[in-house]
């Protein structure tokens, strides 16, 4: 399983932190922070909820 | 349960199909809408699409790409008439009826509308509305009129002034979208605006619309005219529960709820239009915002398909962008609410403030501060001492 961001619709505002803080982290600089591209299938249900409320639909999870 | 009728096809009614297959139910789900297409993403109407930096065609809804897997009957271009809910019988606009098994309510709001119409002026809600307010933008109208500064009037402005046009903001209020901030918070919006270039009168409504043919300007309750080509009115929404007059369900500002939103048996209802007690705030809520829809949305659907749910309780949050600010509002404040800037300054347009509210904080608001509206938000799912919320921003009782 692999989580991508696109930074190019990104607009940093951290719903996908609020919703995995262990993958999503948006730090002082305003920018998202992928810290496991390849998470565990544990956080499976977690990574299909943020890719659903990112506002900007900017997440992409891959099998 | 083997079929279950949605009406309304937006962000609501597609989290509950959602929330039902996720929780397993492979029974027959028809959707209907009365829009002629798959409704869009609304956030962008106001802010990008009317700015003419995103295309029409892009503000798609998030289930939009996975309608293939929710394994629908969609039908579009046909709107709800009317309900039984106790038979859970639906008459259709094109003269026929279903029953279903279970039902999902879910369709919004439309917006309240300034009287005597005339050409020129708009309300914002569907892609049309967008597509035709950007296309009267495209003309550079020599001054636009926004009528309320609630949170949709304030981004009309702000993506009009973007555009180089002259804007007038009239609010009938002291403070621009006084129903759900406190003052000083307002005071910033309004700030924010002036600095930007927007003439904003607060205190005054709208007396009357002038012009004969097409719009030419609005006289106010003071007197004063203000000529403009444009008028925008964001004086606020009502649910659509029209269809619902007689159905058996109890309507009083939306369709009232149980705590998990049970509106009757077999009956759920989710987004703009549901009113539900929220436990933890002792009081009816009915929630107007994007993330709320989808969340509400996919518990209404689980609900309705597993039977029993705790009840639906999360903390409100919502953001808004307006110029280069993103601002994020989390919990449930009032406009009388205490105000602490606790990072930051409003001057740099970069500030967490904490609302207060006897002795617990109740609320945040951040703008340009992403991090900080997230993480207050989870920590508001829980009763907040001020003392705690103060240190969390490592800022000391006074
Ligand atoms: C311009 C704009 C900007 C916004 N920006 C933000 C933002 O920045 N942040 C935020 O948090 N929220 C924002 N929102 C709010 C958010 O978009 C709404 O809360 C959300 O769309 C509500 O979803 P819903 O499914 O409840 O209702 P709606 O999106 O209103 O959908 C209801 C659907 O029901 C259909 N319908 C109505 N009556 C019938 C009938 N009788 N029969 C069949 N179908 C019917 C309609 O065609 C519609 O498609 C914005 C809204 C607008 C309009
Ligand atoms: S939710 Fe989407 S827009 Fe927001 S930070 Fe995460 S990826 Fe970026």
């Amino acid at each position: 399983m692999r989580i991508t961001v696109d930074y190019d619709l990104c607009e940093s505002n951290a719903i996908c932190m609020a919703i995995l803080p262990e993958v999503f982290e948006v730090r002082e600089d305003d920018l998202l922070y992928i810290l496991d591209e390849f998470p565990p299938e544990e956080y499976r249900s977690k990574l299909e909820e943020a890719v659903r409320r990112c506002p900007k639909q900017a997440l992409t999870l891959e099998d | 349960m083997r079929h279950v009728i949605v009406i309304g096809a937006s962000l609501a009614g597609l989290a509950a199909v959602d929330g039902m297959r996720r929780s397993g139910f492979d029974g027959r789900i028809t959707v209907v809408d009365s829009a002629d297409s798959l409704p869009p993403d609304r956030p962008p109407l106001s802010k990008q699409v009317l700015g003419g930096t995103m295309s029409p065609e892009s503000a798609t809804q998030p289930m939009a790409a996975r309608l293939d897997d929710l394994d629908i009957e969609l039908c579009l271009g046909i709107g709800a008439t009317s309900l039984d809910a106790a038979s859970r019988r639906i008459a259709l606009s094109d003269g026929s009826t279903i029953v279903a098994d279970g039902l999902v309510i879910a369709t919004g709001a439309t917006p309240r509308t300034l009287p005597g119409a005339l050409p020129g002026v708009f309300t914002l809600r569907t892609l049309e509305d967008s597509v035709a307010i950007a296309a009267e933008l495209d003309l550079e109208p020599q001054r636009v009129v926004v009528v309320g500064a609630g949170f949709i009037g304030a981004e009309v402005a702000a993506t009009c002034r973007s555009r180089g046009v002259e804007v007038t903001i009239v609010e009938a209020q002291d403070r621009p979208m006084q129903r759900v901030m406190p003052g000083s918070i307002g005071d910033f919006i309004t700030t924010l605006h002036r600095d930007e270039g927007v003439d904003v009168r607060l205190g005054v409504g709208i007396s009357s619309l002038l012009g004969s043919s097409r719009v030419a300007g609005v006289k106010l309750t003071d007197g004063t005219v203000i000529d403009a080509d444009l008028v925008v009115a964001g004086i606020g929404v009502t649910p659509a529960t029209g269809w619902l007059e007689g159905s058996g369900l109890e309507l009083g500002d939306g369709v009232v709820c149980d705590e998990t939103m049970l509106a009757a048996p077999g009956v759920v209802a989710a987004g703009d239009l549901a009113r539900w007690p929220h436990r933890r705030y002792g009081e009816h809520l009915r929630i107007e915002q994007w993330d709320n829809a989808i969340e509400q949305g996919g518990y209404a659907g689980r609900r309705l398909v597993s039977g029993s749910a705790e009840p639906f309780a999360p903390v409100p949050w919502f953001w808004t962008d307006q110029y280069d600010c993103k601002l994020q509002l989390a919990g449930r404040v009032a406009p009388g609410d205490e105000v602490r800037v606790v990072d930051g300054s409003t001057a740099e347009r970069r500030f967490v403030a904490l609302f207060r509210r006897d002795a617990h904080c109740i609320g945040a608001v951040a703008v340009n501060r992403a991090r900080h509206a997230v993480q207050m938000r989870a920590k508001l799912s829980e009763p907040l001492l001020w003392a705690d919320a103060l240190a969390h921003f490592g800022v000391d009782d006074r």
